[in-house]
């Protein structure tokens, strides 16, 4: 059966020299990887979508990206409440083939939350989102109080 | 953790750079008129996208547009590597039409069957 799976490697029945001892390490590769691959899976599908996140600092702003593929921005819902910033959403499938049949489905549909408890405070009228290539990408300024100050060390 | 982390193979004879992927979540379904791939690549745009067949084999490779990284990192999940997945082709498959569209990260590959293959009705007379 011909089918668009990773799987179908020809069998190695035909061995004409050298050259494929790289595609036998291709296929041991692939072997191991295909079932740690499947159990990471499983163990995401038990748990729900988690979408990869990132949290930065510098002396004026938090910085959080996450990873949000195929989504519309209208789906994505960011939030703060008490210092922490939350953001939520759900993706749904486009595509309605009912005479479609599927061979893989890795992907994530439905919905998700993450939430990160901010370190400094922020001053939340200055939030900026912005999504682009799959990207959610905040900025959250810090409030004056939480900035770094300098202090001047008076020697007497 | 999405994805799994790939390594090419050093090929026998020559000296090659271990070149380090990401492969990316795939969903592929089948119609009667031929197949549709979704690959999930963010921070990947229609320039950082490079898709080659070769016989009946399609690779797909990704490459994140570069980030600055705002400050310092308090917590990371995120890898920040090139995704590369390589898929074989049904035979059936008219590979002078495939069509490719790249929206949010996310790239969708049109792949049509070839009309002979297609179930068609023969009349009888």
């Amino acid at each position: 059966m011909n089918s668009l799976t990773r799987w179908q490697r020809p069998e190695l029945s035909t061995w004409p020299g050298f050259g494929r001892l790289t595609d036998l390490r291709d296929d041991i590769d692939r072997l191991f990887e295909s079932p740690l691959a499947e159990w990471a899976r499983t163990s995401n599908l038990l748990s729900g979508w988690n979408p990869a996140l990132d949290l930065y600092e510098d002396k004026d702003n938090l910085y959080v990206k996450v990873e949000l593929p195929g989504m519309k921005r209208e789906d994505i819902n960011v939030s703060l409440h008490e210092g922490s910033l939350s953001i939520s959403g759900e993706r749904k499938s486009e595509q309605t083939h009912e005479d479609a049949e599927v061979y893989r489905a890795e992907r994530f549909f439905g919905r998700f939350q993450r939430t990160v408890t901010l370190p400094t405070p922020v001053a939340a009228d200055k939030v900026k989102a912005q999504y682009k290539d799959g990207i959610l990408a905040i900025t959250l300024p810090k409030t004056e109080e939480a900035k770094p100050k300098h202090i001047d060390v008076n020697v007497s | 953790m999405k994805g799994t982390v790939q390594t090419e193979p050093r090929r026998a004879l020559e000296a090659r750079p271990r070149l380090e992927y990401v492969s990316p979540d795939v969903n592929i379904f089948e119609t009667k008129d031929g197949y549709v791939l979704e690959a999930e690549m963010p921070g990947v745009n229609k320039d950082g996208l490079e898709i080659t067949l070769e016989g009946n084999e399609i690779t797909i490779v990704g490459h994140r547009k570069s980030e600055a990284v705002p400050g310092t990192p308090l917590f990371r999940e995120r890898t920040l590597v090139d995704y590369r997945r390589v898929f074989e082709l049904d035979p059936a498959i008219d590979t002078a039409r495939i069509a490719a569209k790249m929206d949010q990260g996310m790239l969708s590959l049109t792949l049509p069957k070839s009309e002979r293959v297609k179930p068609r009705k023969i009349a009888v007379d």
